[in-house]
C-alpha cells in the first residue's frame, strides 16, 4: 500500500501520534508491519521464558523442604504457566499462531531469557530465583504496563501483581535460609554467588550495544533503557543483600553519592553471547525437554481432536 | 456413642492424608512435561488441592497423636513402612494415559468417599472433606473426560487407554478394604463405610468405560498391603526424593 503511494503513508502519522501522545495500539488499529513484527517477537519471548522457566524451578517440586514450601512453589509454577498462556494469546491478537510460535521455540528460531538456561542446583535457588530473577523481570515488566501496544500492557500489568507475590515468597525462602545454620546460609551466598551476573544479563546488552532499543523506544514499545533498568535492579537489591547479610560478588558494587547510584563492575558479556548462541549450562536440556513434552504427548492431542470430530459427527447425525 | 480411641483416629487421619501426599507428590513430576500447557495447569491445579488436604490431614493426625510431630515431621521423617497410603497413588505416572487411569479411578471412589467423610462424627475430618467434595467434584470431571477422549479417541489412544485402565484395575480394591481400625471409627460414625461406596463406584467406572468403548478388566490379582506399609518398591525412590532435604539437613527451618 505504502509503495502505491508518492508520498509517506499517513496511517503511519496518525500511528506514531497516538503513541506519542501516550494513547494505546488495539489489535484492530492499522500498525506498521515492523511494530507488529518487533512485537510479535517481544511477546512471545516472553512468553516462551514464562514457559521454559517452569523446568528450573519445576525441579525442584519433588524436593521443595517443607509442605506448606511445596505448595507455594506448585502454585508459583502454576501462574507461570498462566502467564505463558496469556502472554501467547496477547500475541495471537498481532495475527500469530500458538503453535509456530511453539515451533519456532523448539526448533531454536526463538529466543527465551538466557537466565533459565542456568540449573537450580540447591534449595536456595528456589529463594534466588523468587527473589533476584522475579526482581528483574518485574523492574522490566512495571515498564511494560505503560508500553504502547494495549494487549501487553494490560497483560502486564496482571502479571506484575502475581510476580511480585513470587519475589516476596523468594525473599522468604532466603530469609529462611540466612536466620538459619550456618550451613543453611551458605547454602545461600553460595547461591547468590552464581545467580548475581545472569540476573543482571536478563536486562539485555549495554545500550551501546542493543541494536533494536533506539526504534523500541520510539514507537514505545520499551519506555526505559536496558542500562537504566538494570540500574534500577542493582539499587534495589543492594539493600536488600544487606538485609540477608549476603555478599554481592561484585568487588567493584559501591555507592556513588555523586550519582545517587551503586556503581558495579561489567557484567561478563562474553558469557551472555555464549548462552545467548546456545551454549549455556542447560539450553540443550531446555529444548529437549520441551520437545519431548511436544512429541511425547502428540498422540494425546490427536485423540483429542478425534474424539472431538466423533463427538460432532454424532451431533450432526442425531440432528438431522 | 461410642468413644473414640485417639490411636484409631491417628492412625485414620494418617492414612488419608499420606493417600493425598503421596498422589500429589505423583502429579508434581508432570510439571512442564504434560501433552498440553492447560494440562500442565490442570495437573498441577489437582496437585495443589490433594496436597493441600494433605496438609490438613496430616496436621490434625499430629494433634491427634499428641507427640509434638508436625505435618513436616510426618511427611518427611517416616520411613515406607509407616505409610499408609493405599497402593494405586503409588503408582508411577507411566504415560499419560496411565495417570489419567490412576486419576480417575481414584476421583471416582474419592467423591462418594469425600462425600460420606462430610457426614463424620469428627469436627475436622468433616471440614476437611466438605471442602475436598468440591475440589474432587472437578477433578472427576477432568479425568472422566479424558478418559472418555482417550478411550474413544484414536486407535493408538484407545489402546494405550485401555492398557492404562488394566494396569490400575488390580488396586481399586484395596480402597475398598476396611481393618479392625476403621471398623471400629465407622461404628462410631467417625470413619466412612468403605463398602456402601461401591455401588457408586461401580456405576461411575461402568458408564465412564462404556462411553470411552473401553472393556471393564477382570482380575483376581487384587493387591493390598499398603495400609499396613508393605508398599511397591517404586515407593522408596518417591520418599528418597521427597525427604532428601529433611534427611540431608535434619532440625532446620525452611
Amino acid at each position: 500500500m505504502k509503495d502505491a503511494l508518492s508520498g509517506p503513508d499517513p496511517r503511519e502519522a496518525a500511528f506514531q501520534a497516538t503513541v506519542d501522545s501516550e494513547g494505546k495500539i488495539e489489535p484492530k488499529d492499522w500498525m506498521p508491519e515492523a511494530y507488529r513484527k518487533t512485537l510479535i517477537r517481544q511477546i512471545s519471548q516472553h512468553a516462551h521464558s514464562e514457559i521454559i522457566g517452569m523446568q528450573p524451578e519445576g525441579n525442584w517440586i519433588g524436593r521443595a523442604p517443607t509442605l506448606r514450601r511445596k505448595v507455594a512453589l506448585v502454585a508459583k509454577v502454576q501462574d507461570e504457566a498462566g502467564h505463558g498462556l496469556y502472554l501467547y494469546s496477547a500475541a495471537e491478537t498481532l495475527g500469530a499462531s500458538r503453535d509456530d510460535m511453539v515451533d519456532a521455540l523448539i526448533d531454536g528460531r526463538a529466543k527465551y531469557s538466557t537466565i533459565f538456561n542456568y540449573p537450580t542446583l540447591t534449595w536456595a535457588d528456589i529463594g534466588t530465583i523468587g527473589w533476584l530473577v522475579d526482581g528483574a523481570a518485574i523492574i522490566n515488566q512495571v515498564a511494560l504496563c505503560r508500553t504502547s501496544y494495549g494487549p501487553y500492557a494490560r497483560a502486564m500489568v496482571r502479571i506484575c501483581k502475581e510476580e511480585s507475590f513470587h519475589q516476596r515468597q523468594g525473599y522468604e525462602i532466603l530469609v529462611d535460609l540466612c536466620q538459619g545454620t550456618a550451613e543453611q546460609k551458605r547454602m545461600a551466598q553460595e547461591s547468590l554467588n552464581r545467580w548475581w551476573w545472569p540476573a543482571l544479563m536478563m536486562f539485555g546488552p549495554s545500550d551501546d550495544n542493543s541494536p533494536n532499543s533506539a526504534q523500541s523506544m520510539a514507537w514505545k514499545i520499551k519506555r526505559l533503557s536496558n542500562d537504566e533498568l538494570r540500574q534500577r535492579f542493582v539499587d534495589q537489591s543492594v539493600p536488600q543483600a544487606e538485609y540477608l547479610g549476603l555478599t554481592i560478588p561484585d568487588p567493584d558494587l559501591k555507592w556513588n553519592a555523586e550519582r545517587g547510584h551503586y556503581d558495579f563492575g561489567e557484567v561478563p558479556w562474553d558469557e551472555f553471547m555464549e548462552v545467548l548462541k546456545g551454549n549455556g549450562p542447560c539450553n540443550r536440556q531446555r529444548m529437549e525437554a520441551r520437545r519431548k513434552a511436544r512429541d511425547d504427548g502428540a498422540w494425546v492431542r490427536e485423540a483429542a481432536l478425534a474424539h472431538a470430530a466423533k463427538r460432532a459427527a454424532r451431533a450432526e447425525k442425531s440432528a438431522a | 456413642m461410642t468413644t473414640v480411641s485417639n490411636d484409631d483416629l491417628f492412625a485414620y487421619a494418617l492414612r488419608l492424608g499420606d493417600d493425598s501426599l503421596i498422589l500429589g507428590q505423583r502429579l508434581g513430576e508432570w510439571c512442564a512435561k504434560s501433552p498440553e500447557m492447560e494440562l500442565d495447569i490442570a495437573l498441577m491445579n489437582t496437585a495443589l488441592d490433594v496436597l493441600g488436604r494433605a496438609r490438613g490431614f496430616l496436621t490434625y493426625a499430629g494433634q491427634v497423636e499428641g507427640n509434638g510431630r508436625d505435618e513436616d515431621a510426618l511427611a518427611f521423617l517416616r520411613d515406607v513402612e509407616a505409610f499408609g497410603n493405599v497402593l494405586l497413588v503409588e503408582q508411577p505416572n507411566g504415560n499419560f494415559a496411565d495417570t489419567i487411569a490412576r486419576q480417575f479411578l481414584f476421583d471416582a471412589f474419592d467423591l462418594p468417599f469425600m462425600e460420606a467423610l462430610a457426614a463424620s462424627a469428627d469436627e475436622t475430618l468433616s471440614a476437611i472433606a466438605a471442602k475436598a467434595v468440591k475440589e474432587t467434584a472437578y477433578h472427576l470431571r477432568f479425568s472422566r473426560e479424558w478418559t472418555i477422549r482417550l478411550g474413544d479417541g484414536t486407535e493408538e489412544s484407545h489402546a494405550r487407554m485401555q492398557a492404562a485402565v488394566n494396569e490400575m484395575w488390580p488396586y481399586v480394591h484395596e480402597l475398598f478394604e476396611m481393618d479392625a481400625v476403621e471398623e471400629r471409627l465407622c461404628a462410631a460414625g467417625v470413619a466412612v463405610d468403605r463398602a456402601a461406596l461401591r455401588d457408586r463406584f461401580e456405576r461411575t467406572v461402568a458408564d465412564t468405560l462404556a462411553e470411552a468403548t473401553l472393556t471393564r478388566p477382570e482380575t483376581s490379582w487384587r493387591p493390598v498391603g499398603g495400609r499396613h506399609g508393605r508398599h511397591t518398591e517404586q515407593f522408596g525412590h518417591l520418599l528418597a526424593e521427597m525427604q532428601w532435604m529433611q534427611r540431608a539437613y535434619p532440625g532446620c527451618t525452611w
